[in-house]
């Protein structure tokens, strides 16, 4: 069989592709996080707009795009299999099992699967309400009026703070877990990728949950 | 010390398992939890009941035989003991103690609290070793090795094989016991000749066994009675991906 | 029977390189014809099957256990010694031979101990090669450390689990011949009986543990490397499961048993807590390096260790062998802590311990160093004692360790049963009357590298062999009895426990024939086993049935077979007449209380032929010449 389909099928080999999408996605995160911290700018959308026309009018972005997609995709889906899969690797399960005691929250299976899911929900509501009405639709209000409109509703914006909570755990596993996988957690980088993740699973939420708090207090305030 | 415990019973690999219950009294607390089984047996033998079956053997914490899971926690309560290591002024006096085998697909129960462990040895068997034969070898001091090197391989090599790691996995993930030795051997200037080929084949093994994915958790470093550190699957990572990119 | 023990001629040095080059070999292309069985996986039954193997013998691996790496071998804790003098001190392979007969009390072949010495380098570069984990110094080079009975420095180690480290080695090599299909290997089976056919050795019955069945298994020849029988003490530090019913039942079958009395008690070991106590933990002997053993001045002190101020402590070994201190040898270590604990001196709740303070090393070296040399150690008694050993002082006590005896071989590891290999701690060994720490690892993989894969061959490259078939009538007929032997346990159904049994045999054994002997106890324990039997076979509950998983059965088998070794044992031990290494006969001993040999009657090898059932065995004697080394008074003052 070739090398790289017998690594692929390989159990290490399906955890590298889960820690190097997963990866994918962290950059995607942060690069989104920067991009929407435009919405701050207090111009009323004008270079959130520029920046929103940017991604959309450049073709490198745009073929990076399908990666994104394919990667969201493929990160989801081998992680519901390789969850499923597990599951059946012990077939009388434990009466008393105290998984608990050995592993943090955040780490536990039954939290990543859990975590997981509510993100690929989120997803799907984050495109419905941002993506589809711009980009396949093709509708007329801009996104910094959408961002304006969804947030002002404390639901809409609840449902958001939830999903970045979960993020927060999500990440809090993937990211060190990534490193792992890829075989670069030792001695030496261990204390390195720790640091790195907190600043990955603490503040990247915290940066999106921002945009939700800041435009709902707007829109009591009835500035916009 | 007075227990109840709720133990594990399936008279054959093939038959239906289920829990009872014993009172075990009178249980000093330096007995071991194996003894605590000793005497529980004792007085199931006097009754002539069957006494409960497990694995054990030099009771000092190396042969790896006994394993069971105590309270949901592989080798009970301790960290860094075996089940006959743990004594039983660990518990509380009166506690209800639930005993479990080892469960995983790939260590089906042989009886009660016995399981079959062999497809550890089947992954040993796939490559586990230094392909060095009797007598062909140089002067010992011929192959100097770094101590820290050598240190890092005895942490590695600790493993004493007894299936916590397994035990303890949501995913009965056998990551843990075939990283010890995986990059016990990596480590050692002996074992690169074979280096790309042997984790292959363990890794393929320890898959055609059925072990799970590891979802880099770590229960299994948290229960294993050696203390082997999950920096060792990290290595065992990297030695499979290198081993792919550079070799055949 | 004769005992010939077929030392080669020519001087020490030469006798193993000529008998090499006298020994027939078998044509490689002809290996595969033959089988070879080897019954356990121990240090020497896993090297012997991988290096037989590696010649391309087809062989039959057996283990009671459900891997080859569970073998007790694995609890050694301190090291193995070799000659390399790599520590530059004066070592040599004479001295280690010189070494160790002396250790040995003067009771071993020379020809065999200095073979062991000879080859003892190599087991090192093998298991080097193998990749142990030996501990090493900052150029990379192998670390050695001292050990009790000598002192140069040369053994080596790997932290405080050497035996481990050993075994997966040899469990590897066996591993990688298993995964190529050279060695097949037949986990829970335990050997019940030996089959002769035709004088010769030619295969066993077993009883697989998992399913109650009773199998035959041929071969060309046998290898017996089932260890000693040192659990027939009940407590001892063997693992649980260790037993002497191989080798019991081929002394049975013709095989003549050696030395049966040659004990070893280990110093070193945490005092017995209570009647639950299933056995007893060793604290490798290593400790004494740097821990100093001592008891209180004033009999009968029951102040805590640290309340005792310095003037008031008894260094005891420091004073009586100032110059080899707390490093004496195990029986000399033993005999002073029970003598200081019978006298009153004792410690601990039980008043039958002894301590073993770490604190001079701790101020000197630092609590780190101590952490690096003996942590583990350390952890255990802590997690067995909940003492903290950093803070106060070990409380020590000896115990049954290791069996010198057993079946006699010859220089090629040959029982009197042709075809009838016995190696590592089951056969009477290269030992003597008393082993040396880190010498019992050596022994087994010697024989197991590098004397068995060339005396092996020798025997069939010299025999013809008959087609033979597990269903023949010789086979049949063992078959039969031992089927009906797991019946005839199974048939008892009395009231009394094996384990207490058991236990019961154990407190005769360890007070009438333990550390110290002597004749009235002898008799006692003579008159006190046939009872203890004969109560076995009246009263002792096994339950269970025979055709599935029963480990009461196991154990009753087992217990049975102790309750006759015993009485062996204790005969041995009334028989001779003197004083030797781990064999102490408090009617001999000298002024200063050590042990008084007598060469003029006793230099010989007692090897006990098996005459019948409720019959006396009869001696037969292998007189010990010494060329080399002259016995003279064992003495480490």
């Amino acid at each position: 069989m070739n090398s790289i389909v017998e690594y692929y099928l390989s159990s290490i080999g399906k955890k590298i592709v889960m820690s190097l999408t997963g990866l994918f996605l962290i950059i995607f995160l942060v690069e989104h996080l920067i991009g929407n911290m435009l919405l701050f700018a207090n111009d009323g959308g004008a270079k959130y707009e520029a920046y929103s026309a940017f991604l959309v009018g450049n073709l490198v972005i745009r073929f990076i795009e399908i990666f994104l997609f394919a990667f969201i995709c493929f990160h989801a889906i081998l992680g519901v299999w390789l969850w499923f899969v597990n599951r059946y690797k012990r077939d009388t399960g434990y009466k008393k099992y105290r998984l608990r005691d050995n592993v943090p929250l955040a780490s536990r299976t039954w939290t990543i699967i859990t975590t997981g899911s509510f993100i690929a929900l989120f997803l799907l509501i984050h495109l419905r309400s941002f993506f589809w009405p711009v980009r396949i639709e093709g509708g007329h209000m801009s996104e910094y009026d959408l961002v304006c409109r969804a947030f002002s509703d404390p639901l809409y914006g609840g449902f958001y703070l939830a999903a970045f909570i979960l993020l927060g755990m999500h990440l809090k596993h993937g990211f060190q877990s990534a490193f792992q996988t890829l075989g670069l957690r030792n001695r030496k980088f261990t204390p390195i990728i720790d640091a790195a993740a907190f600043i990955v699973w603490f503040f990247i939420p915290l940066g999106y949950a921002s945009i939700p708090v800041y435009f709902f207090y707007y829109s009591q305030i009835g500035g916009r | 010390m007075n227990f109840t415990l709720h133990i594990w019973r399936q008279s054959s690999a093939d038959s239906e398992g289920h829990f009872e219950t014993y009172e075990a009294r009178n249980i000093p607390g330096e007995a071991s939890f194996l003894e605590m089984l000793d005497i529980l047996n004792d007085s199931l033998v006097t009754d002539g009941k069957e006494p409960v079956a497990f694995d054990h053997d030099c009771r000092e914490g190396i042969c790896g035989s006994c394993g069971m899971m105590i309270n949901g926690r592989a080798h009970g309560p301790g960290r860094k003991q075996a089940t006959c290591d743990a004594r039983m002024r660990m518990f509380e006096d009166g506690q209800s103690i639930t005993v479990e085998p080892w469960r995983a697909k790939p260590f089906p129960v042989i009886k009660d609290l016995m399981v079959d462990r062999r497809a550890f040895d089947r992954i040993i068997q796939a490559g586990g070793f230094i392909s060095a034969r009797t007598n062909a070898i140089p002067e010992a001091n011929a192959i100097p090795v770094s101590k820290p090197a050598a240190d890092e391989a005895m942490d590695a090599a600790a493993c004493i094989g007894c299936g916590a790691c397994v035990a303890a996995c949501p995913n009965s993930s056998a990551m843990l016991f075939v990283a010890a030795k995986v990059s016990h051997l990596a480590l050692l200037p002996q074992g690169q000749i074979e280096r790309g080929d042997r984790v292959q084949r363990m890794v393929a093994q320890m898959d055609k066994e059925g072990f799970g994915n590891c979802s880099n958790n770590y229960a299994c470093e948290a229960e294993c009675p050696k203390e082997i550190s999950v920096t060792h699957i990290a290595r065992m990572n990297r030695e499979f991906l290198r081993a792919k990119i550079y070799e055949r | 029977m004769v005992l010939d023990s077929k030392i080669p001629e020519g001087p020490i040095e030469k006798k193993w390189t000529n008998h090499r080059f006298s020994m027939k070999l078998v044509n490689p292309s002809n290996r595969r014809k033959y089988s070879i069985i080897v019954v356990g996986t121990g240090l020497a039954g896993a090297s012997a099957a991988a290096s037989l193997a590696d010649l391309g013998y087809k062989v039959l691996s057996f283990s009671y256990h459900e891997s080859p790496r569970r073998a007790h071998s694995i609890a050694a804790q301190g090291g193995i010694n070799a000659p390399k003098n790599y520590a530059n001190d004066g070592d040599s392979i004479y001295r280690l031979f010189y070494d160790t007969l002396k250790g040995g009390d003067y009771r071993a072949r020379e020809a065999n101990v200095y073979r062991l010495a000879e080859v003892s380098g190599s087991i090192i570069d093998q298991c080097v090669a193998q990749g142990v984990p030996f501990a090493r110094d900052y150029a990379g080079y192998l670390d050695t450390r001292s050990f009790g009975g000598a002192q140069v420095s040369r053994t080596f180690y790997a932290r405080g689990q050497t035996g481990q480290q050993l075994l997966l080695g040899a469990y590897s090599a066996l591993s990688r011949q298993i995964g190529a299909g050279q060695v097949i290997f037949y986990d829970r089976r335990e050997m019940l009986d030996l089959v002769v056919v035709d004088e010769q050795a030619r295969g066993i019955i077993c009883r697989n543990l998992k399913n109650g069945a009773i199998e035959s298994y041929a071969a060309d020849a046998i290898v017996l490397a089932t260890g000693g029988y040192g659990n027939t003490f009940f407590l001892s530090t063997m693992a649980k499961a260790s037993n002497a019913t191989a080798i019991w039942r081929a002394y049975k079958k013709g095989a003549a048993f050696a030395n049966p009395c040659y004990t070893q008690i280990h110093p070193t070991c945490i005092p017995v807590g209570g009647e639950y106590q299933s056995k007893l933990t060793l604290m490798s002997e290593s400790l004494r390096n740097d821990g100093r053993i001592w008891v209180p001045k004033k009999a009968g002190d029951l102040r805590r260790p640290n309340e005792v101020p310095e003037e008031e402590r008894d260094y005891y070994l420091e004073r009586m062998y100032p110059s080899f201190g707390n490093l004496v040898p195990r029986d000399v270590a033993s005999r002073r802590a029970k003598e200081m604990c019978d006298n009153g001196f004792g410690v601990g709740p039980t008043k039958t311990a002894v301590y073993l303070d770490f604190s001079d090393a701790i101020n000197r070296n630092g609590k780190k160093w101590i952490e690096e040399k003996y942590g583990n150690l350390f952890d255990m008694y802590h997690e067995i004692t909940a003492e903290n050993p950093y803070k106060t002082p070990m409380r020590i006590f000896p115990a049954m360790h290791y069996t010198m005896g057993g079946l006699w071989v010859d220089y090629n590891l040959m029982s009197t049963i042709p075809g009838l290999f016995v190696i590592g701690e089951a056969n009477f060994s290269d030992h003597g009357a008393n082993r040396l720490g880190a010498s019992a690892l050596m022994q087994g993989l010697a024989d197991g590298y590098f004397v068995l894969p060339y005396t092996l061959p020798n025997y069939l490259a010299s025999h013809s062999f008959k087609k033979i078939f597990a269903e023949q009538p010789e086979f049949k007929e063992i078959f039969s009895a031992v089927n009906a032997g797991t019946k005839k346990l199974l048939s008892i159904r009395g009231k009394t426990t094996v384990t207490d049994i058991h236990r019961e045999l154990g407190k005769v054994m360890w007070e009438d024939a333990g550390m110290g002997r002597n004749a009235k106890g002898l008799k006692h324990a003579l008159k006190r086993i046939p009872e203890i039997r004969e109560k076995f076979w009246n009263d002792a509950n096994v339950i269970g049935e025979s055709g599935s998983v029963n480990l009461e059965l196991e154990k009753a088998g087992r217990v049975a077979d102790f309750l006759e070794l015993s009485e062996l044992l204790a005969a041995d031990a009334l028989h001779r007449e003197e004083s030797c290494g781990g064999h102490f006969r408090e009617e001999h001993q000298t002024p200063a209380g050590e042990a008084k040999r007598n060469d003029k009657k006793f230099a010989y090898v007692a090897a006990w032929e098996y005459t019948g059932a409720g019959r006396k065995p009869v001696l037969h004697k292998e007189p010990l010449k010494f060329e080399y080394v002259k016995p003279s008074e064992r003495s480490y003052k």
